[in-house]
């Protein structure tokens, strides 16, 4: 992959170089690859559809027929996806909701790729730090304020301490943080099915595994009438302070040029390991932050599923979000819109619910291969800097 | 751009040259429309509704309540188990008259939704342990131990190596009924003929035994159906969902020397390509008791109360024997036609804690 790639970004530049800044470039391939994901949607849906189904097997007889059929089926289910995500105060509340553990987890895969490193463990640091949540909200009981605060910290040091063990073993021994984050995974998937079995967190008179429903001192207080509540504030300040951890303090200056180049700043004095380990430290917090907002904020009991894919979603919305803390929340909306509408349009259209998991991944895709976008789009100015590094590959 | 367009013109024209040239249909009515302004809804659990399983299995008595009452269907499929709340506000909203939530994994968006609801009638498939009854909320649950005891005591009764095998997609009590229910059977038979079949994979006692962690991964359903016949098993039973189809691929690969029984459905009709290895399947009928309870709706005779699928109403039972109906003793039927009767009428009972 990188061999293909790199060569042309040595070239002299074809076009001429656009005016626009880098960061409208990037949000011109992230909206190019969004419109073409819808496109490819699209085909998808009239391939799945039983009317137009139907009506190719006369297609000839009335060719009408078909193509009405099939502009019907797309139309009714964009319609109805983007009325789920957007058409009015509930579907919004349900967006933002469902964005809320995604752009946390985006920012701990983001942050940890601009290091240089490659987090697939925001899944396990996120299961983590949601047992450790749960378990404060369910066995403690303390008053109101107090409780949410202590359950969100103790999510917090859980989820740093399954990621800041990876950045320790990355430090000391070298191990390969993608190696080390996926085995996490599953010692923490494992760990709850266990955990979930055992008298300390399995719900009394259940004999399935769940644990009970933490205690409403220890929810995050909704913020309207539906199931939005506080944890999105909070995945707002994480992005925040993500923007200003990198941008504006010395050790993200320390992250950001280990990331860029590893050997140059060990000559210049920094300490490698020392970066590693803050950075996955920070991104494991940012992980069980999301998870804490699975299990105070969203109605839900500590299950083997809590974590649905949230973790490996994050992974897409970091990449779709050019591992920038502003791009990370503008993608996880965007994925909480999707998921949002995709609930929507498969209860009015019965369009399957995995085809937003598709567009998703499409997205991403064109997103990763700006060649291929700007192949499509002949207009989009090509891109400095970003592409290289998305091509060279996470830690090279 | 151009490009792109040629593609789509391509692709388009492949699929209507295979797509043929009929004539346009005459308008066509389509079944019993009888009830169509009543909303029967279902929500899945996490495994979709094409699990090859429970989801798909209840989902099949909605269809069947669609062709026979006519009523409309709407259905959520959840992804995860983030969806549950969601989805259930969503049939709320969808004005349905009956919503089916299949499994117990929605236990509490039901009830929270049922009690929010009183006008809604729910059906929940799996799931009986509500502190209290719920005055709208009927519980549909399945004594499969006493079915799985006939395919234990079959098992044994045709196990050459006098050792037999099953495991579980996980340890929770809708997949151990089935276990304990088939280790019971095996040691039934044992007692019976004062014969030594063993039983690998669980033991009934500790409630201990081989898992594969979860209801989608056939590959660890191969490994653990491999581990089994590495033990010595040669009859295999797999509650695991669509990974227990690994299990029915090991058996397949044996050549003949390892056999398996399904669970849920009848598996020569679910899983055809592996007919030729199941002795039999323990079906568990979710479609039927769904639909009923669809139908009791409609005729406005729904009752919160529980249903217990058994052998006595035909809930649960032992699926055809299909191609090895020529194989199986003919003593060794009437047998387990016997103990049928002797499980109805509770001449003989099953132990397993993990009954309804």
């Amino acid at each position: 992959m990188t061999t293909d790639t790199e060569p042309v970004v040595e070239k002299p530049p074809v076009r001429r170089r656009s005016g626009l800044p880098g960061w409208a470039v990037q949000a011109l391939v992230s909206l190019s690859a969004i419109v073409l994901a819808l496109v490819v949607g699209a085909v998808l849906i009239i391939i799945g559809d039983e009317k137009v189904k139907s009506a190719s097997s006369y297609f000839f007889a009335a060719p009408g027929d078909t193509i009405s059929a099939a502009l019907t089926a797309v139309g009714d289910a964009y319609q109805a996806l983007l009325v789920g995500a957007v058409g009015g105060l509930n579907p919004i509340a349900e967006s933002l909701t469902q964005a809320t553990p995604l752009i946390c987890g985006g920012l701990a895969v983001s942050l940890a790729f601009r290091t240089g490193l490659f987090n697939i463990g925001a899944q396990g640091q996120l299961i983590v730090g949601a047992i450790f949540a749960a378990w404060v909200g369910f066995a403690w009981h303390l008053p109101v304020g107090i409780h949410l605060i202590i359950a969100v910290i103790a999510g917090i040091i859980g989820g740093a301490i399954w990621g800041g063990l990876v950045g320790l073993l990355k430090a000391r021994t070298g191990a390969h943080e993608v190696i080390v984050t996926i085995m996490l995974n599953y010692v923490a998937i494992y760990l709850l099915q266990w955990l979930l079995t055992t008298s300390a967190f399995q719900r009394p008179g259940r004999t399935d595994p769940i644990s009970p429903i933490v205690d409403s001192n220890a929810q995050y207080p909704q913020l309207s009438g539906n199931r939005l509540h506080l944890g999105f504030v909070l995945a707002l300040v994480a992005a925040a302070f993500v923007w200003w951890l990198l941008n504006r303090s010395t050790v993200g200056f320390e992250l950001r040029a280990v990331g860029a180049n590893p050997d140059a700043s060990r000559t210049a004095g920094m300490s490698v390991g020392r970066a590693y380990t803050i950075a996955m430290l920070v991104a494991g917090a940012l992980a069980g932050l999301a998870g804490t907002q699975q299990v105070l904020g969203t109605d839900l009991p500590l299950t083997d599923g809590v974590a649905a894919s949230v973790g490996f979603d994050s992974i897409t919305v970091a990449l779709l979000g050019r591992g920038t803390p502003v791009g990370t929340v503008l993608a996880g909306l965007l994925f909480g819109a999707l998921n949002a509408g995709g609930l929507q349009m498969q209860l009015q259209t019965q369009t399957a619910l995995t085809l937003t998991t598709v567009l998703q991944a499409v997205i991403v895709l064109f997103v990763a291969a700006p060649a291929l976008v700007r192949s499509i789009f002949r207009f989009l100015p090509r891109e400095r800097g970003l592409g290289a590094v998305l091509a060279k590959g996470w830690n090279g | 751009m151009k490009k792109y367009v040629g593609g789509l013109a391509a692709v388009s024209a492949i699929a209507l040259t295979i797509a043929g040239c009929g004539s346009k249909p005459a308008e066509e009515s389509s079944g019993s429309t009888a009830n169509k302004d009543f909303n029967a809804c279902m929500v899945s659990d996490s495994g979709g509704f094409d699990d090859k399983s429970f989801n798909q299995t209840s989902y099949k008595g909605l269809q069947d309540a669609v062709k026979d009452l006519g009523v409309t269907e709407k259905k959520a499929e959840s992804k995860s188990d983030n969806d549950y709340p969601t989805n259930m506000n969503a049939m709320v909203a969808a004005k349905c008259n009956i919503i089916v939530p299949v499994g117990f994994k929605l236990a509490d968006a039901t009830e929270k939704a049922a009690k929010a609801n009183s006008g809604i009638k729910f059906a929940i498939v799996d799931y009986n342990g509500f502190k209290a009854p719920i005055a709208n909320v009927k519980p549909l649950v399945f004594n499969t131990a006493q079915s799985s005891f006939l395919a234990g005591y079959l098992a044994a009764g045709m196990s050459q190596s006098g050792k037999v095998g099953t495991f579980g997609g996980a340890q929770i009590p809708t997949v151990t009924i089935f276990m304990d229910g088939f280790a019971e059977g095996v040691a039934y038979y044992n007692k019976q003929k004062s014969k030594n079949v063993t039983v690998v994979g669980w033991d009934a006692t500790t409630q201990k035994g081989l898992f594969t962690g979860d209801f989608e991964s056939t590959s660890k359903g191969q490994q653990n159906a491999q581990n089994l016949i590495t033990q010595g098993a040669d009859i295999i039973f797999p509650v695991a969902g669509p990974a227990g189809i690994g299990g029915l691929q090991a058996a397949k690969a044996s050549g003949g020397k390892v056999n398996a029984i399904w669970v849920d459905t009848d598996g020569c009709v679910s899983a055809a390509d592996y007919c030729s290895v199941l002795l039999t399947s323990v079906f568990k009928g979710m479609d039927v008791a769904v639909e009923d309870a669809i139908k009791a709706a409609v005729e406005n005779k729904f009752s919160n109360e529980e249903y217990v699928g058994t052998l006595a109403n035909n809930g649960t039972g032992l699926s055809p024997y299909h191609d090895w109906d020529s194989k199986i003793p003919a003593e060794l039927k009437s047998e387990i036609d016997q103990l049928k009767k002797d499980l109805i009428d509770g001449k003989v009972t099953v132990a397993s804690k993990a009954q309804p």
